[in-house]
């Protein structure tokens, strides 16, 4: 490639390189600079010229046209190389039996009609399908449909290639020689693309689901439409009791228990004291009668009336004392 | 369980193909964009070069703002646009106070990034400035030269770096049959200190001259402007040997309609089409000759006999 002795030449990419030229001392102004960079580009490619227009050239309509020889300057490619793609399955077994592959014609002589038909397709020649009537074989069962046997033994022979096909896209995907129209897409694999199997999803769970999603609706899942066969969401939870409301004069018991049942609730979470000195007090009182009624019950029957009331006492909120921590 | 996809048109199972790792590779394409801030010099040096290498260039107008090519996360966003536009070279400018004027030439394998040079743009000239005989200017795609004047592109390791990568850019496609007829453009580099490159764009000129060889004219044409080298990234050693990878056998084309016999040799096969005899035009026939008109002329002329088949006497 080296025609004159300071310039490398590369005639596949047109390309010429003066190793030894450097600028002995800095160009004095930029034109100086160009005009020395013009001429020595002048040499160059003057040189390439000679090289190229002496290569053996062929008469063209447009003009002399010469073979370039391979470029030598080793450049990186843009994509890897392409891998062999692995023989399918026919093929293997089709250079096993040593099957060569006929060329066939596209148009075949049909004899049904008598015409030259397609070989495949809409309106092949020596269709099967076709056929109007089939004559029974004595296997045959006496009622079995052989026109619908036909299609069934179709449908199975399309799944059978179909999964053959797969199969042989997949050994290539693996070999990394996939051909480039077309993908695989794998569409029961988790978002993550662990090998985790995903757990099945049973119909109770499903109808959990279902109905927690109505309920976080606005109006709580009440007014949406259900599908046929959905059975209705079942309330979970506390329901709210509601009092009777004729119950006697006045504060009722049940309302008093329940009136009593919240305030006890609210008092004991305010109240901060270790010891509640009145409760304390009511239930020593409270043991001390009974004692004594125990020895007087056994003297006098008739104490219902003389036994104390129990009365309901409002605990005192301590104002100002206590310590008011964190109120619930 | 697996679905296989494949395209539904034509269209698009060619481009698929067309994308798709070849043997021998055809030419790269680039892609030219910019970052968040530009200046107006390299604005105008983007749409050159841009208009230089228009028959496989793709230019992006907008603004992009996380592309980084020298940091580690930065690069994502020029992969996946090389992987969307199949462009295996790009050409990202941006400009700042520390990098004013700054181009990052990079080249991608496999669409991820393969290597980068950055280079400044100083004392650029756009192609506007040069004025010169417009019959002159080369055409759009033709076939450069290239040359590369100094030693510093051998010695300096940035330099050949940047030599490699502006071959890669600038060379077209691999051609194996050039019209000579057809060379009119020319690409000079001249390395001018060890971190700082001329380049300018010329046509060519050939001049009539006493051997079959021309004589050639430089006359500059294009945008002129100095690179003077940054930064540069090469490929680690085990990407850069994948990359190199070649065959050396070539796919050997398979020649129709020809074959080989023992007996009588190379045979080939010509196909013509149906001759419909009755249907082809006839060229040049004179107007007496036609057969329509002599019989017309013969019933026509039934009484004039003689005077007939003088006229076919002559015509003859």
């Amino acid at each position: 490639m080296e025609t004159e002795p300071q310039f490398q030449i590369e005639l596949g990419n047109l390309m010429a390189f003066d190793l030894h030229h450097n600028f002995p001392s800095p160009p004095s102004s930029r034109e100086e600079l160009v005009k020395e960079c013009l001429k020595r580009g002048t040499e160059l490619v003057q040189a390439i010229a000679n090289t190229l227009f002496n290569l053996p050239s062929t008469v063209d309509v447009d003009g002399p046209l010469v073979k370039l020889p391979l470029p030598t300057t080793r450049l990186p490619r843009e994509k890897p190389l392409p891998k062999p793609k692995p023989p399918t399955k026919w093929e293997v077994f089709a250079k096993a039996r040593g099957i060569k592959n006929r060329k066939k014609d596209k148009i075949v002589y049909d004899e049904q009609t008598g015409t030259w038909k397609r070989r495949y397709g809409y309106d092949r020649a020596n269709d099967e399908d076709k056929v109007p009537i089939i004559d029974a074989k004595i296997t045959d069962e006496p009622g079995e449909d052989p026109f619908a046997k036909k299609r069934a033994d179709k449908k199975k022979k399309i799944e059978k290639q179909e999964k053959n096909r797969s199969q042989n896209l997949k050994e290539a995907a693996k070999a990394g020689a996939l051909p480039s129209h077309v993908q695989l897409a794998a569409t029961a694999l988790p978002i993550t693309g662990s090998q985790v199997v995903p757990k099945k999803v049973t119909k109770e769970e499903l109808g959990n689901v279902a109905g927690m999603a109505a309920t976080s609706t606005a109006s709580g899942g009440k007014f949406d439409k259900k599908l046929p066969g959905e059975k209705p969401a079942k309330h979970k939870g506390k329901y709210r009791k509601f009092l009777p409301v004729v119950e006697g004069k006045g504060m009722g018991s049940q309302e008093r228990a329940q009136t009593e049942k919240v305030l006890n609730k609210l008092f004991s979470k305010n109240s901060h004291e270790m010891l509640n000195v009145n409760k304390a007090v009511n239930m020593y009182n409270v043991k001390k009668e009974k004692k004594r009624k125990n020895k007087e019950g056994k003297s006098s029957p008739s104490s219902s009336k003389l036994k104390p009331k129990k009365t309901l006492k409002k605990k005192p909120l301590n104002k100002g004392s206590s310590k008011k921590g964190k109120a619930k | 369980m697996l679905k296989v996809k494949t395209p539904k048109t034509g269209k698009a199972r060619r481009e698929l193909d067309k994308r798709a790792p070849k043997l021998v590779e055809t030419g790269k394409k680039t892609l030219i964009l910019h970052g968040t801030k530009t200046s107006g010099v390299l604005n105008s040096v983007l749409t050159q070069i841009y208009h230089i290498t228009k028959e496989n260039a793709l230019r992006f107008s907008r603004k992009n703002e996380d592309v980084r090519p020298f940091e580690s996360g930065g690069e994502a966003s020029l992969e996946f646009f090389s992987l969307k536009t199949d462009c295996s070279m790009f050409v990202y400018g941006s400009h700042s106070k520390k990098r004013p004027d700054n181009l990052v030439i990079g080249r991608t394998y496999d669409h991820h990034i393969y290597d980068l040079v950055e280079v400044g743009v100083e004392n650029f000239k756009p192609l506007e400035s040069f004025s010169y005989d417009k019959k002159l200017a080369p055409k759009a795609g033709s076939k450069p030269f290239i040359a590369f004047i100094g030693e510093g592109f051998d010695s300096v390791e940035e330099l050949k770096h940047l030599k490699e990568v502006l071959l890669d850019l600038f060379r077209g496609e691999v051609v194996e049959n050039l019209n000579l007829a057809g060379v009119d453009r020319a690409y000079v580099c001249t390395a001018v200190s060890l971190n700082r490159v001329f380049f300018t764009h010329c046509a060519l000129q050939l001049k009539r001259s006493g051997t079959i060889v021309p004589r050639m004219e430089l006359v500059e044409v294009g945008p002129s402007m100095d690179f003077v080298v940054r930064r540069h990234r090469l490929p680690n050693e085990g990407l850069r040997r994948e990359a190199m990878k070649t065959t050396r056998d070539k796919p050997k084309k398979k020649e129709k309609n020809v074959s080989k016999d023992v007996i009588e040799g190379k045979i080939g096969k010509v196909y013509i089409p149906d001759q419909k005899v009755g249907e082809m035009a006839l060229p040049n026939k004179a107007k007496g000759v036609k057969r329509e008109r002599r019989e017309a002329k013969l019933r026509h002329g039934d009484g004039n006999e003689y005077a007939s088949k003088k006229q076919k006497e002559d015509s003859e």
